[in-house]
Formats: C-alpha cells, sequence, structure tokens
C-alpha cells in the first residue's frame, strides 16, 4: 500500500481520546458482570409471566407460610402467595422505579448542565446558588415531605425525585463542558461555522457526558433504595403490588417465623444494586482516560 | 488557624441557604389539593367558618404577604400548632429530637470506628485478598436498603438471641445508648461503606507521597508514621464528605426509627403523614433542614482550619 492510499484508506474523523467513542477493544470484566445482571432482570421485568411459575396475587389457602421447597423455592406467605413469583413480578415495578425516577433528572440536567457550561456568567452565577441551597438540604426528608403532600404512590414519587435529582447531573455536565469548550476542536467547530446547537449536541456533549452517565447508573441504583423505603413506609407502591420493598414490609411481622418472605425480595434488591454498581464502576474504567 | 474571609463568604453562602429552604418548606404545604384548614376538617366545617378561621390565619392573604408573614412567624420561633395533639409544633420537635440526635451521633461514631481500621488495612493489602473482601463486603452492603439492614439486624439480635431490645428508647443514658446499638449499627453500615471507600483511596494517595517516604527515612516507627503522617492527612478529605453523609444519617433516621420504634423526629415525621397533621410536616422539614445545612458548615469551617489550603 503506498503511503498515500494508507492516508486514504483511514477513517476522516480521527477518534476522540476522550468519550463515548474510545470503548473498542477495553471490555472490563466489571461492565460485563453488571451488564449481564441488568440483562437478567431486564428479561424479568419485560416477561415475568412467563418465567415465574404463578400469580402474583394468586392466594392459595392450602399453602400458607410454607418454607421453601420445590413447589414453592421462595416459600409462600400468609395468603399463601408465591415468593418467588413476586419477587420476579416486582422486578417490572422496580426497575420502571429507576428508569423514571431518573429519566428526567437525567434530560433536565443534561439541557441546564449543557446551558451552564457552554455559557457560564451570571447563569452560572445563579446555578452556583441553587447548588449551594439544595445540596444541604436532607433529601430523604425533602422526598418524603413532598411525597406526604402530594399524597403515596409512584407518580408523586418520580416529581419528588425529580425535583432535586436533576441539579447533580447539571452539575456533572456544566463543569465538563467548561473545559471542553476551551479545546481546540469546539474552536474548530466554530470557524466552521456550525450553529452553536450543533457544536453542543454533537461534538461537546458526547465528549461531556461520562461523568454524568457513570452516575446515571448510580443514581438508578438508589432511587431502586428510595423507592423501595417509601414502599416499606407505605408511600410508595402501594399493596397489593409487588414491589420489593412492599414485599419486605409484609414480612416484616413474620421475620421471625417466616423469614423467607422479606428475606428474598431483598436479596433480589441488593443484587440489581450490584449490578448497576459493576455497570458503573465498568463504564468509568472504560471510559475515563487513565490518569 | 482560619482564614477570616473563608469563614465569612461561607456564611454568606447560608442565605441562599436558609432562603431556599424557607420557600420550599412554604410551598410544600401550599401544595396540598385545596387548603390545609379543610384538609384538616374535612366535611364537618360550613363555608363560612372556613373563611372566617383563613382570615384569622392569614390564608385569605396574596402568596407573597402569606410568604412573609411565614418568614415572620419562623424567625420569632412560631412553627404553628399540630392539628392532631395541639401542642406548639416546636415543642413537640424538641420532645423528639434527642433519641434522634443520639442515634445520629452513636451511628456516626460507628461508622468511623468501623470504617478507619478496615480502609487501613484495605489500602495497606492494596488489590489482595482482604482488600477485595472488605470492599465486596461494603460493596453489598451499600446495595442493602437500610430498613432491610435493620430488619435482618433486629430479628437476629434482638427477637433470635435476644441480646438487644426489640424496640423504644429506655429511660437512663445507658439504657438509650442500649436501646439505639442496633439502630445506630444500622444507619453506620452505609457511613461506614462511603467513608471507608474514600479514606482507602485519600490513604493510598498519602502513602505515595513524599513526606511519608521521608518519615520512613528518618527512620520513623511505622505506627508513628501510620497514625502522624498518613491518617492524619487522609483524614482530611473525609471530613468534607462527612457533613453530606450525615445529612443522608438524618433522612435514614426516619426509615431507621420506623423499623426499631424510636420516639424520635424521623418517626414522627411518619406518624405525621400518617395523621395528615401538616404543621408539623412544615415544622419537621423546616428544622432538619436548618441542622443539616449548619452541620455542613460546621465540616466544611472543620476542614478548612485543618487544611488551609481548601480555604484559597
Amino acid at each position: 500500500m503506498t503511503a498515500a492510499e494508507d492516508i486514504l484508506s483511514r477513517p476522516a474523523v480521527r477518534r476522540r481520546r476522550f468519550g463515548l467513542s474510545n470503548l473498542r477493544g477495553r471490555i472490563s470484566w466489571t461492565f460485563v458482570a453488571g451488564f449481564l445482571i441488568l440483562l437478567a432482570s431486564l428479561v424479568l421485568a419485560i416477561a415475568p409471566g412467563l418465567i415465574a411459575p404463578y400469580k402474583p396475587a394468586a392466594f392459595d389457602y392450602k399453602a400458607i407460610l410454607k418454607p421453601p421447597s420445590l413447589a414453592h423455592p421462595f416459600g409462600s406467605d400468609n395468603f399463601g402467595r408465591d415468593i418467588l413469583s413476586r419477587t420476579i413480578w416486582a422486578y417490572r415495578i422496580d426497575l420502571q422505579i429507576a428508569f423514571f425516577g431518573t429519566l428526567f433528572p437525567v434530560v433536565f440536567g443534561t439541557f441546564v448542565g449543557a446551558m451552564v457550561g457552554y455559557y457560564g456568567g451570571w447563569l452560572e452565577t445563579i446555578f452556583g446558588r441553587v447548588v449551594d441551597a439544595v445540596i444541604t438540604f436532607p433529601f430523604l426528608v425533602l422526598v418524603i415531605a413532598i411525597v406526604a403532600v402530594l399524597g403515596p404512590g409512584l407518580f408523586n414519587l418520580y416529581i419528588a425525585v425529580s425535583i432535586v435529582g436533576w441539579i447533580f447531573y447539571a452539575r456533572l455536565i456544566a463543569a465538563e463542558i467548561k473545559v471542553q469548550k476551551r479545546l481546540d476542536y469546539a474552536a474548530a467547530g466554530r470557524v466552521m461555522g456550525y450553529s452553536t446547537a450543533r457544536i453542543i449536541l454533537r461534538h461537546l456533549l458526547p465528549n461531556a457526558i461520562t461523568a454524568a452517565l457513570i452516575y446515571w447508573m448510580t443514581d438508578m441504583a438508589l432511587c431502586i433504595l428510595l423507592g423501595s423505603s417509601l414502599g416499606y413506609l407505605g408511600l410508595g407502591a402501594q399493596p397489593p403490588t409487588a414491589e420489593w420493598g412492599v414485599l419486605i414490609a409484609d414480612g416484616k411481622n413474620y421475620m421471625s417465623t417466616a423469614w423467607w418472605i422479606s428475606i428474598f425480595p431483598g436479596v433480589a434488591i441488593v443484587i440489581t444494586g450490584l449490578g448497576f454498581s459493576l455497570l458503573g464502576d465498568g463504564l468509568s474504567d472504560m471510559l475515563r482516560p487513565k490518569r | 488557624m482560619l482564614n477570616l474571609g473563608f469563614v465569612v463568604r461561607r456564611l454568606l453562602q447560608m442565605i441562599p441557604t436558609f432562603v431556599f429552604i424557607l420557600v420550599v418548606t412554604f410551598v410544600i404545604v401550599r401544595l396540598l389539593p385545596g387548603d390545609p384548614l379543610s384538609a384538616q376538617a374535612g366535611d364537618r366545617v360550613t363555608d363560612a367558618q372556613v373563611a372566617h378561621a383563613q382570615a384569622e390565619l392569614g390564608l385569605d392573604q396574596p402568596m407573597l404577604v402569606q410568604f412573609f408573614l411565614f418568614v415572620k412567624h419562623v424567625l420569632s420561633g412560631d412553627l404553628g400548632r399540630s392539628y392532631v395533639v395541639q401542642i406548639p409544633v416546636w415543642r413537640l420537635i424538641g420532645q423528639r429530637l434527642p433519641p434522634t440526635l443520639i442515634l445520629t451521633a452513636m451511628s456516626t461514631i460507628l461508622g468511623i470506628l468501623i470504617a478507619v481500621p478496615l480502609a487501613f488495612v484495605a489500602a495497606l493489602r492494596r488489590d489482595r485478598v482482604s482488600d477485595a473482601a472488605i470492599r465486596g463486603t461494603f460493596q453489598v452492603g451499600l446495595s442493602m436498603p437500610v430498613f432491610y439492614i435493620g430488619l435482618v439486624l433486629l430479628t437476629v439480635f434482638s427477637a433470635q438471641l435476644r441480646w438487644f431490645p426489640v424496640g423504644g428508647y429506655g429511660d437512663s443514658m445507658a439504657d438509650h445508648v442500649y436501646h439505639l446499638f442496633l439502630p445506630s449499627l444500622t444507619l453506620a453500615v452505609s457511613l461506614a461503606a462511603v467513608l471507608m471507600r474514600n479514606l482507602r483511596t485519600a490513604i493510598i494517595d498519602v502513602l505515595n507521597a513524599e513526606y511519608v517516604d521521608f518519615a520512613r527515612a528518618k527512620g520513623l516507627m511505622p505506627r508513628v508514621i501510620m497514625i502522624r503522617h498518613v491518617l492524619r492527612n487522609a483524614l482530611i478529605s473525609s471530613v468534607a464528605l462527612l457533613g453530606p453523609t450525615i445529612g443522608t444519617l438524618l433522612g435514614g433516621a426516619v426509615i431507621t426509627e420506623s423499623v426499631f420504634a424510636i420516639p424520635g423526629v424521623g418517626r414522627l415525621m411518619i406518624d405525621s403523614i400518617y395523621g395528615r397533621d401538616y404543621p408539623v410536616i412544615q415544622g419537621l422539614t423546616l428544622s432538619l433542614a436548618v441542622v443539616v445545612s449548619l452541620i455542613f458548615l460546621a465540616t466544611d469551617l472543620i476542614q478548612a482550619a485543618l487544611d488551609p489550603r481548601v480555604a484559597q
């Protein structure tokens, strides 16, 4: 191959050193483990009816408070409901909480962060004050207070989480955009006459989003913890909905005699949480340039 | 010594924080469908009675006027009166605050006692089996909801082994500590996990610093190096972390107090929600937010005192 051919055969745009395009060839085992756990969780959430042996609310008065057995691998509760099936059906609700609880914060936080980071000035000053004020607010107390006033239920939980949650994404994105916009490729974009929107969306954001993406994984795990806590307190998903926090609350009075009612849903929370953490750690290893 | 400019700047930062806290707690109760009064009274009162009572409470005034009235009341220490038990909110909160404060303090101490030695082991045996085991265990602890940890500890140590009481708060100080041990341990798990992770990284960084090499070259005993040089410098970054985590701890107390039936403000919060006792919810949100922002202030100042570079 001649030198000219060699140059021509190269991709026109060089791969960037940072950001999402840097994924090739460095798949970490934490990423794979987290990905597999969450993939399995997603399958359970999408098709619980195909996998769960019983319906989540099917009463069976002949099998009340039965310990784990072949017929009921995770045992049964005080209504004879199958704990394995209820735990599986709860994947649908709890993954939904993780997704919808973080959806608005991710989108809106990214938008605000990009604006603040790109334009700076008085926008940055105001944003700084808002961050100072919000960060000192005890998050759980605020969420509980909002849910208390709006009423229990998942939708109000999403509202409560979204009111505060976007701040953290905006902060991460703003800090990164501020760095990226000073780099040469951003200046090149401006020289090319690209619109501001195009520079932000196509050029700066893909390079600035790594930290927020990693935080999103942690945030989804936190959201499940929060959702199940509120479910446990009776302020989140309402019984008889199969949600892990609700399931654990169902079994709390039977802990000494029928531990399986509460223990297995808790294990599901831990495994899912670990899945998100591993995925986040893996992404972090793969996307962040080594120091 | 503390840099005066930093202290002033940090104190000025409290102003927007307090304004935000006031606005949020004011708005929260206004989010109610209808007004707080009819939410309380239901169908038992006539419209005329509602109008009269609203005028008395200033609820017929424009929003902005209402807000200033609210701020005036809060500043004069008047948080309103509980709908349910009919005593001033601040007195109710005052009665229920001690258990929560003891609980939070005990969890912080327990968390530090657990995290510091384990962080040392993990950092010194970096990437070996013990390091992986410690980090793995804490990762699992972090993924566990607080109420779940509490429920398991309660079942094992109180119901089965009968080492600890099943709930309550006790009468004397020693009794309080005994009653609050398991709840504190419950809360300490997540604090210890966050602290351990941060300290481990900090210790690894400090171990590579030149002044540690120098201390070794001087022939100081390893124990002295560890405590005087490594631990002291590694702890600084963790002090900054204590503010946010103690804030989370106070939030977690709401859940823990429900699991262990402790008569603290967290339990009061949940009871008030079930009883639709809005002045108490409002007062609690306000006072907890103020307490947390003061803890933030304190940890920031302590950190600045320990490390003058922070104040720059």
